[in-house]
């Protein structure tokens, strides 16, 4: 059997999630460069509609895996039923997103088989023959080249944001789909879900603003976000805030950004005293436009910001409200 | 729990290139801190003992040194360099050997570290010791038949999920108000029972790394960043020179 690589793509309430896409474009560039053949499999109670949907894409094979005991979601029976599946397919290489839900399931999966998981990669290189991975480390201030020392299946997880859902590329054709039924035995589902539930009305929909001024542990104290707010004021935009400053209670949890709380493309992001961890930059580094003031010159998110203020924003940002108020009045 | 760099901490790459070099400043995993924090709170709840472990060098010491201080009962300490070498699999092997004589109804992790980030050990952990699990834990009620949590998914959404006992729960940053070590607690830490594992001891459980470092570096910079400086003043004249002729936006 040759070396393949199969897309577990994710999907939730029978809706694909998009960033799966970004997983089929990622595993299409490794099969370019590599030259192993690229399939997909979709995991639930009934899929095969979904699978269809997939199927569309570039793929030579699209699997549903099937069991009703897959609904709702528990670690155990995606486990069970992905390492029943993959037992029998053997494929060299899995790939998935990084979501909250494969980071639940897919260490378990990898331990039953004995495999690891290279997680939260951002990129891949092929090179005479040995096949890297990129991820960040230390919160982003470091990445790394990591490889697999054992047997495969291979399993690694894709950032979101890390490939261009919409670079994936359709099939001339489309791909032909498999149904696989699985069983999960009695007992192997120890844990009882219950519905998934939103709990903060979000009285503040970030996504739409055009302007942000986003503040993060820098601040240093509650009574100093309303200078960060006396900023978004003058610029006509939303105060926005890294989870940390949210945890604390200074700001309500719909004005957080980042892999918790909202993600974020506006034309001007501008963020305070924020380091930039990975959890963070997930949810805006698709913005226009990133300004950040920050002390630490060090500090990840001079990595993808456009301006870059190395210094002190308690200096620097009273002026700046200053200047912008004056330029908005002349116009 | 985990010792791991300073936030803010400059880190320089060691003469090997795959690790970084050992003279930084060294602080508490942040989400790990939350799993203790976590932890005490329920055995104030519940009564019961709070065990925290690591694994690392002499100087990892310092973070149990520091839970016993905010009010551990006791720590087991796997010491030794080798440990901050391995991957996610193997750390979680050597804790299961440790920990095999010990009868715990919940193991609190943090949900994954600020410096590999693997967000894999506890899971790893729970499998291996072959207990459910659960993760990006908010909170946690006892129920009669064992606990209920409940997970944070992505984007604003939440998920209660009963469980039964004993089980794995990595914790979310944030579920709890973090307390202060008091004199009292660090005063009493030092005559708190502290177990040091050595290598040998582990050393069976433990395999081969499935996952190998080949290269640590700094990345590189895939986007152009003007940087921006001089007196307060004139960085912000600067700032809205671009905001009102590169980014329009004012």
């Amino acid at each position: 059997m040759p070396d393949t690589i199969l897309v577990i793509v994710e999907q939730r309430e029978s809706k694909l999630n998009r960033v799966s896409w970004e997983t089929i474009t990622a595993a299409q560039a490794i099969a370019a460069a590599t030259g192993w053949p690229l399939e997909a499999a979709v995991i639930g109670a009934s899929v095969s509609t979904l699978a269809a949907e997939v199927a569309a894409k570039k793929l030579a094979k699209v699997y549903a895996v099937e069991s009703a005991q897959l609904e709702p979601y528990t670690p155990d029976a995606f486990a069970a039923a992905l390492k029943q599946f993959l037992t029998t397919k053997q494929p060299k290489l899995v790939l998935m997103p990084h979501t909250y839900q494969v980071r639940d399931f897919v260490p378990k999966l990898a331990t039953t088989m004995g495999r690891t998981v290279i997680s939260d990669c951002i990129g891949f290189e092929h090179e005479n023959g040995k096949l890297t991975f990129t991820r960040q480390m230390f919160q982003g201030k470091l990445a790394a080249d990591v490889t697999f020392t054992s047997d495969a299946p291979w399993f690694a997880t894709f950032q979101n944001g890390s490939f261009r859902g919409d670079k994936a590329e359709a099939g001339a054709a489309a791909a032909p789909v498999e149904v696989v039924s699985v069983t999960i035995a009695d007992g192997v589902i120890r844990t009882k879900p219950q519905e998934v539930f939103k709990e903060v009305k979000q009285a503040v929909d970030l996504t739409q603003a055009e302007i942000i001024v986003s503040v993060g542990r820098g601040i240093k104290e509650q009574k100093n976000i309303e200078m960060a707010k006396q900023l978004a004021d003058a610029l006509g935009g939303e105060l926005a805030a890294s989870r940390p400053i949210c945890d604390s209670g200074w700001l309500p949890m719909d004005r957080q950004v980042g892999s918790s709380g909202q993600t974020v493309a506006p034309k001007l992001y501008l963020a305070l005293g924020i380091s930039g961890a990975i959890q963070h930059i997930v949810g805006m580094k698709g913005s226009r436009a990133i300004i950040a003031i920050n002390k630490d010159s060090e500090a990840p998110i001079f990595e993808i910001a456009d301006y870059a203020v190395v210094g002190n924003l308690f200096d620097i940002v009273p002026p700046l409200i200053e200047e912008v108020k004056k330029a908005k009045a002349g116009g | 729990m985990k010792q791991v760099p300073q936030k803010d901490a400059p880190l320089k790459l060691s003469e090997t290139g795959t690790w970084i070099r050992d003279e930084v400043p060294y602080e508490v995993n942040e989400p790990d801190a939350f799993a203790l924090e976590e932890a005490l709170r329920q055995r104030e709840k519940h009564t019961g003992e709070v065990v925290v472990i690591t694994s690392g060098p002499a100087r990892a010491q310092q973070v149990l040194r520091e839970a016993l201080a905010k009010g551990a009962d006791r720590a087991i300490h796997l010491e030794d360099n080798a440990f901050v070498g391995l991957d996610a699999f193997n750390t979680a092997k050597a804790f299961a050997a440790a920990i095999k004589d010990e009868k715990f109804d919940l193991i609190f992790t943090g949900l994954q570290s600020d410096d590999y980030g693997y967000a894999q050990t506890g899971v790893i952990l729970a499998e291996l010791l072959g207990w459910p699990h659960a993760t990006i834990i908010m909170h946690i009620e006892k129920t009669d038949g064992g606990i209920r949590v409940k997970r944070e998914l992505e984007a604003g959404y939440f998920q209660f999920v009963d469980m039964p006992l004993p089980s794995v729960l990595t914790i979310q940053s944030g579920i709890n108000k973090l307390r202060y070590a008091t004199l009292i607690g660090i005063k009493q830490a030092k005559n708190k029972p502290m177990r040091k594992v050595p290598l040998a001891e582990v050393q069976s459980a433990i395999g081969d790394n499935l996952q190998k470092i080949e290269r640590l570096y700094v990345p590189l910079k895939t986007k152009k960043t003007e940087v921006i400086e001089g007196p307060p003043a004139e960085i912000a004249k600067k700032l809205v020179d671009k905001l009102r002729n590169e980014l329009r936006v004012l």
